[in-house]
């Protein structure tokens, strides 16, 4: 099938590109096809996000394009996910996240980031926004069934938050229930050690990689 | 004698900065901000602005903020502890301090970065008020050894007893004004000496883009009513919270500052306000915020310039590196930055000390940057005529093989006209050697130590030191703590 192999090239081609358009206009023509999705998703999407990041770890890249292509992933998986929910499920997902920027802190680019490349390499996220309580954290952590929950915070004040969370996770008796990763400018290994985190992502691909570390073993298909 | 040219450097033609004015009043007037505070979306409602109170979108118009402008001060007087020497912050004046709210210090002995401690933070303060350079001292540490819930008013407690220079500080909360307030009239005696002689001001940045935060917009609030002058910090991170271009994070830039300039206002007309900010030409390779960065200091520099045409006192975070260690980098991007500052007249310039992104103070770096403050500062001194005529008449009885060096003219100027430096190396090479070949970091270190161990602090008196200690600790108690780290006071 040539010309299967040809639009599953054009899939890749248009992460790697970062042409939304293109991205949303293949898969649908996926779905008007008939092709078989798994296959589209395996052979056709996901080379591209994973060649993006190739390209932004050789140092080609920089986040611009980066981000462009995690943008076309999670455009071109929101047409394919209503016709196949189930299978992208076993197929695609990674585990649950529930993400948001602290309390007391507007700032949201770095968790936006790091929303938009966990979404586009498989993990199914709940992006609650800035300035979340700490309840509701725990709350939609909880009603999602979530495997982890990533914390961000631009300012050093909203950072000392993060520890509180996790100390409202304990007394709730719910810590062991939830990964918990943190990040942000004044982050660091070390505070998230200090904290009781379960981990620490410098950046967004390090915060992907620690993700699927931790996040729970299933096998892909 | 011809008067002495200020030497000034510009990035903008007119039209372009009344450009990007008017582009900054189409944003405010059109796509508006977002207040997160019910108060100053009250006040903007009171002054007839549209505010939706479900998304806390509010539009300012041109009127507004045309007569905000025109009711805020061109320049802010600040006063040193005892009240009696007296800064402008306007026009032409340049104000170095050191940078603010490290989470981290440089330790020279195992040069890593460490969590700050209270007696780092005391350290800090002492050098601030040995360095002639520094007009304004700042709550440059976040000392870890300090519950976190007062982590905002025990830095301003520290600083105002152990340095008398004005300071720059700031709120994490905003419970922490009043106790911040109380310590700051204590000093000045009384709330209304406060507001005559201000002896602080107040950092408030908004979230880029077009955002004033619940505790930003309070803290505007609050000093304004205090007479305390509010200085705006935005910081757009081009491409990344603001537009890629230089021109476009300025439209933003200015767009951001104006709506605290107009809550300010709308608060008291008449508050003492500073155009301030923090941008940054954000690294697309690294998703870092690099301060030593050129175009950063190129908005900096373009942001101060539309300040000043707005007729407002203006700040700028220049004068500090990204460098992890004192070396050459954080030499030339604190160079650069303090000397284009100068040249730009920026009033009050933060950053000396400051390094890794805004994160981190070095106390050697501190005395480095003493001295490149020193430098900018002799530079925008320009160049004085002293004599009329200017050489002909020293030349006279002068024969071929006379030198200099016994003039009394000579002797008269040197020490005027030429500044001597305290660490950089002029020896030569023999003598250096000879020294046991320093680095200029060594020897900040060593003079630090010197500094520490042969001055006594600069105290307040004991009373007022006792009235400082009962609203720390009355506000800790607030915060439900009763621990504070012990003082080195004597």
């Amino acid at each position: 099938m040539e010309s299967t192999d040809r639009l599953l090239a054009a899939m890749t081609a248009a992460v790697v590109e970062g042409d939304r358009a293109a991205a949303e206009a293949l898969a649908a023509k996926a779905l008007a096809d008939a092709l078989d999705l798994h296959e589209v998703i395996e052979r056709g999407f996901i080379p591209g996000i994973q060649k993006v990041g190739e390209l932004w770890e050789s140092g080609e890249y920089f986040l611009p394009e980066l981000i462009s292509g995690a943008e076309c992933m999670k455009a071109a998986m929101a047409v394919l996910k209503p016709a196949f929910a189930a299978a992208l499920t076993e197929a695609f997902r990674r585990g649950k996240v529930v993400i948001g920027t602290i309390e007391g802190d507007i700032h949201d680019i770095g968790k936006n980031l790091v929303a938009s490349m966990l979404s586009a390499n498989g993990f199914d996220v709940l992006d609650l926004g800035a300035d979340v309580k700490l309840a509701r954290f725990i709350e939609a952590a909880e009603g999602m069934g979530a495997d982890l929950i990533c914390l961000s915070a631009l300012l050093t004040t909203t950072m000392l938050n993060q520890r509180r969370l996790i100390e409202l996770l304990k007394e709730r008796g719910l810590r062991g229930r939830f990964k918990v990763l943190v990040g942000g400018a004044p982050v660091s290994r070390k505070w998230a050690a200090d904290i009781g985190a379960d981990g620490y992502g410098e950046n967004a691909l390090a915060a992907v990689k620690l993700a699927v570390e931790l996040g729970p073993k299933r096998r892909l298909a | 004698m011809i008067r002495t040219l200020r030497p000034k450097a510009e990035l903008l033609s007119r039209p372009f900065v009344e450009k990007i004015i008017d582009e900054a009043f189409l944003l405010l007037g059109r796509h508006g901000v977002f207040v997160e505070n019910a108060e100053a979306r009250a006040l903007f409602k009171e002054a007839g602005m549209p505010t939706d109170e479900t998304s806390l979108k509010v539009l300012i118009n041109r009127k507004l903020i045309e007569d905000s402008l025109e009711a805020t001060p061109l320049t802010v007087r600040l006063y040193d502890r005892a009240g009696e020497k007296e800064y402008v912050v306007g026009h032409d004046e340049v104000h170095f301090d050191p940078g603010s709210a490290a989470v981290k210090i440089l330790d020279h002995a195992t040069q890593q970065e460490r969590p700050p401690l209270t007696a780092d933070l005391v350290r800090l303060a002492r050098l601030t008020e040995s360095c002639e350079n520094f007009h304004f001292q700042s709550t440059a540490l976040i000392a870890s050894d300090v519950p976190e819930i007062i982590a905002d008013s025990y830095r301003l407690f520290i600083g105002l007893q152990f340095c008398s220079k004005p300071i720059v500080t700031g709120l994490f909360r905003t419970a922490g004004f009043r106790p911040m307030f109380e310590m700051l009239a204590a000093v000045c005696g009384g709330a209304e000496e406060l507001r005559r002689k201000p002896l602080a001001i107040f950092d408030a940045c908004p979230s880029p883009p077009l955002k004033w935060s619940h505790l930003t917009a309070q803290s505007l609030i609050d000093c304004a009513r205090a007479g305390i002058p509010s200085e705006l910090i935005s910081m757009g991170l081009t491409g990344a919270t603001s537009l890629v271009t230089l021109a476009g994070t300025l439209v933003q830039h200015v767009a951001e500052n104006l709506a605290g300039l107009v809550i300010c206002q709308l608060a008291r007309r008449g508050a003492p306000v500073i155009f301030g900010g923090s941008p940054a030409g954000f690294d697309m390779r690294k998703g870092t915020t690099p301060m030593g960065a050129i175009e950063t200091m190129m908005i900096d520099m373009a942001y101060a310039q539309i300040g000043k045409y707005l007729k407002l006192p203006t700040h700028a975070y220049m004068g500090l590196s990204d460098a992890k260690i004192n070396d050459s980098q954080a030499g030339l991007e604190t160079g650069m930055g303090a000397v284009l500052a100068a040249l730009a007249g920026i009033n009050v310039v933060s950053g000396a000390g400051m390094m890794d992104f805004e994160s981190t103070q070095s106390l050697e770096k501190l005395l480095i940057d003493n001295e490149i403050c020193g430098m900018a500062y002799r530079l925008i001194g320009g160049i004085a005529q002293r004599d009329e005529p200017l050489a002909l008449r020293l030349f006279e009885g002068l024969g071929p093989e006379s030198q200099f060096l016994t003039l009394p003219h000579t002797r008269k100027w040197y020490r005027v006209e030429h500044m001597f430096p305290a660490l950089a190396d002029r020896d030569t090479y023999e003598a250096w050697v000879g020294q046991g070949r320093t680095s200029m970091a060594e020897r900040a270190h060593d003079r630090l130590e010197r500094i520490l161990g042969e001055t006594s602090p600069n105290l307040v008196e004991s009373a007022l030191q006792k009235e400082l200690q009962a609203i720390m600790r009355n506000d800790a108690r607030d915060g439900g703590t009763d621990v504070l780290p012990g003082l080195p006071i004597g």
